[in-house]
C-alpha cells in the first residue's frame, strides 16, 4: 500500500511541478475554443431546447480536455521514464502490477479532473448552469478520465519513442475526442456519421457528462454509463495484464 | 544455528536467450551471506543479464534465482526487499531533488519514517550539502553516489553493484569502496562487477568469471591466483638464449626474454645453464601473477 501511495504522490508531484504546462495550458486552450466558437456560432440554432450553443459547448470542451489530459499524464510520464531509464527505480522495488497501474491511473484521473474543473471555472460565465444531476456529471468525469488514463498507461508502455506516442495521440486520441460531439449534437449528423459516432466511447463520455448538466442528451445516460464503464474496465484489465506480463518493461 | 541460513544468492541453471544469441547458458553458483563477491567477464559475457534476472528486470528462459531464500519471480516482493541494486547506466529523475529521490525510493519499498537513515546515507556518501539540489544540477559522479544511496535506502542484506566505478573519478572510487567495505564488515553481502580488475583483486574474497554466457571459473581469489600462478622470470642477456634453456622460453619482447618455470626452484637450473654458456645477465625480474593475468588467460583459453 505504501509503495502505491508513494508512486501516486510522485506522479502527482511530477505534473504539479509543471502545472503551468499540464494544467494552465489546456485550460487556456479550452477557453480559446470557447471564445472562438461562441463568437463564430453565436447565431447557431439551439441544439437542445432552451440551451444556447455557447452553453451547450462548455461540458463537451471540459470533457474533451479531461480525456486528453488524463491520457497525456500516464503516457508522457511513462515514456519519459523509459527513455531516460529511470523507470528502473520503479522496477527494482517490490511494487505489484496493481500498485504500479493504480498509481499511474489515479494520477491521470486527478490531472484530468483538475483540468476539467479549471475549464469549467473559466468558461462558466458563458452561461453554464449548476449541474442538473451532479452525480452523473461526476461519474462521467471520473470514468472518462479513468478510461483515457488507462489507455495512456497502455500507450506509455507500448511506445518506445516520442514519435510513436505522438502518433498514438494525433491519430487516435485527437480524432476520438474531436469527433465525439464536443462541438455539435450527433443528431445533426448524416445517418452514416451518426452511426459511426456511436462506436466512439468518447462520445458517450461527453454525452453523459452533458446530461449531468442539462438533463438532456443524445442517448440515455445509462447506456452511456454502460459503454464508458465497460471501456474503462477493458482498457484497465489490458493495462494490468501488460504490466503483469512485463511487456516492454521486464525483458 | 537452529535454521541453516539460506544463501544470499542462489543461482540455479539460469539460461537466457536473445533471439539466436545465448546470453546465459546454464549458469549456477551461490553467494554466501557476508561474502564480498566479484563477477567478472568481458563485455557481452552476460554479467548484466544475470544481474537483471537477479533484480527481476529480466526474466530467465530457464532456471531460477533466489535471494536470501526468496525466489525472485514467485516471491518477488520479499526477494526485492532483500536486494539493493546499483544499475550500470547513470539514470535519475530530473523532476526531483536528491532528498526527494531518496524519500520516494524509500516509499516504494514501503518505508515512510526513514529520515535518519537517509541523512546517514547522504553523509556517508558526501551528499549532505547537495541534499536539496535538483538531480539535474549534479555532476556524473554525484549522480552515481545518489544511485548508490537509492540502492541502500531499504537496508538490503544483499547489495549488487554493476560496474559502479565506470567513468568515476579517483576520489569517489576511494570513498565508495571505503563505504562498501564498511557495509560488508557489518554483514551485508556484496556482489560487484567491474572492469577494473585491481578493484576486484583488492576487495573481493571470491570470484566468478563469465565468458559468452558460461561460468568458466568460480573460486576463492587466493586459490584462483595460486592455480594460475605462473612463475615467470624476465631476463635481459648479453647473448642469445642458450639452446639448453629453450624449453622454458615463453616469449621474447625485444631483448627481454620471458621464461616460464614450473617452480621457482627451477631458477637455479636456469642460472647454471646461463653460467655454463657464459651468458651474462644484465637484468632479472620475477613477474608476479595478478588477477588480470588470470583473467586474460582464462578468457583466451578454450574453456
Amino acid at each position: 500500500m505504501q509503495g502505491f501511495l508513494t508512486l501516486l504522490k510522485k506522479e502527482l508531484v511530477r505534473f504539479w511541478k509543471v502545472s503551468f504546462q499540464t494544467v494552465a495550458a489546456p485550460v487556456l486552450t479550452a477557453l480559446l475554443y470557447q471564445l472562438i466558437f461562441s463568437h463564430a456560432m453565436a447565431n447557431h440554432i439551439e441544439v437542445y431546447a432552451g440551451i444556447h450553443y455557447t452553453t451547450f459547448l462548455i461540458p463537451g470542451l471540459a470533457m474533451m480536455s479531461m480525456t486528453q489530459n488524463a491520457f497525456a499524464n500516464g503516457s508522457s510520464s511513462l515514456i519519459q521514464s523509459k527513455i531516460t531509464g529511470n523507470i528502473v527505480f520503479l522496477l527494482l522495488p517490490p511494487l505489484t502490477a496493481l500498485d504500479f497501474f493504480a498509481a499511474y491511473l489515479l494520477a491521470a484521473v486527478v490531472r484530468g479532473l483538475v483540468v476539467g474543473l479549471g475549464v469549467l471555472v473559466v468558461t462558466a460565465w458563458f452561461g453554464l448552469p449548476w449541474p442538473a444531476h451532479p452525480l452523473w456529471a461526476l461519474v462521467f468525469a471520473v470514468l472518462g478520465c479513468g478510461a483515457l488514463g488507462a489507455l495512456g498507461v497502455v500507450a506509455g508502455i507500448w511506445a518506445e519513442k516520442f514519435d510513436q506516442l505522438a502518433a498514438f495521440q494525433n491519430f487516435l486520441i485527437m480524432p476520438l475526442t474531436f469527433l465525439s460531439g464536443v462541438f455539435y449534437s450527433i443528431n445533426s449528423l448524416l445517418p452514416f456519421w451518426k452511426t459511426v459516432s456511436h462506436f466512439n466511447p468518447v462520445f458517450y463520455m461527453i454525452d453523459g457528462f452533458r446530461y449531468g448538466f442539462f438533463a438532456q442528451s443524445d442517448t440515455s445516460p445509462w447506456l452511456a454509463f454502460g459503454v464508458v464503464g465497460f471501456s474503462f474496465i477493458i482498457v484497465s484489465a489490458f493495462a494490468l495484464w501488460l504490466i503483469n506480463a512485463g511487456y516492454k518493461l521486464r525483458h | 544455528m537452529m535454521n541453516p541460513m539460506p544463501s544470499a544468492i542462489a543461482i540455479e541453471s539460469v539460461g537466457k536467450h536473445f533471439g539466436a544469441l545465448t546470453a546465459l547458458d546454464q549458469v549456477s553458483f551461490t553467494v554466501e551471506p557476508g561474502e564480498f563477491f566479484a563477477l567478472l567477464g568481458p563485455n557481452g559475457a552476460g554479467k548484466t543479464t544475470l544481474i537483471s534476472i537477479l533484480a527481476g528486470l529480466s526474466r530467465p528462459d530457464s532456471g531460477r534465482i533466489k535471494v536470501m531464500g526468496f525466489d525472485v519471480q514467485r516471491d518477488f516482493r520479499a526477494a526485492r526487499k532483500s536486494l539493493g541494486v546499483v544499475p550500470q547506466e547513470l539514470v535519475f529523475d530530473p523532476f526531483l531533488s536528491v532528498r526527494e529521490t531518496l524519500q520516494f525510493q524509500s516509499g516504494y519499498f514501503g518505508l515512510t519514517r526513514n529520515h535518519a537513515w537517509i541523512d546517514e546515507l547522504l553523509f556517508k556518501l558526501g551528499l549532505s550539502d547537495k541534499a536539496d539540489a535538483n538531480m539535474r544540477a549534479l555532476s556524473g559522479g554525484m549522480k552515481r553516489r545518489v544511485m548508490v544511496a537509492q540502492a541502500l535506502v531499504h537496508r538490503p542484506p544483499v547489495i549488487v553493484l554493476d560496474e559502479p566505478t565506470a567513468g568515476v573519478d579517483v576520489e569517489l572510487r576511494q570513498s565508495l569502496w571505503h563505504f562498501v567495505r564498511e557495509l560488508n564488515q557489518v554483514g551485508h553481502t556484496i556482489v560487484l562487477t567491474t572492469h577494473y580488475l585491481e578493484e576486484a583483486q583488492e576487495l573481493c574474497s571470491r570470484i566468478a568469471m563469465l565468458k559468452k554466457g558460461r561460468l568458466i571459473a568460480l573460486e576463492d581469489k587466493s586459490k584462483l591466483l595460486a592455480h594460475s600462478a605462473r612463475r615467470e622470470v624476465a631476463l635481459t642477456l648479453s647473448a642469445p638464449l642458450p639452446e639448453a634453456l629453450r624449453p622454458w622460453l615463453r616469449s621474447v619482447e625485444g631483448d627481454r626474454i620471458v621464461l616460464q618455470l614450473a617452480d621457482i626452484a627451477e631458477l637455479e637450473q636456469v642460472l647454471t645453464g646461463l653460467r655454463e654458456a657464459r651468458v651474462e645477465i644484465r637484468e632479472l625480474s620475477v613477474i608476479e601473477t595478478d588477477l588480470e593475468d588470470v583473467f586474460v588467460k582464462m578468457m583466451q583459453g578454450g574453456n
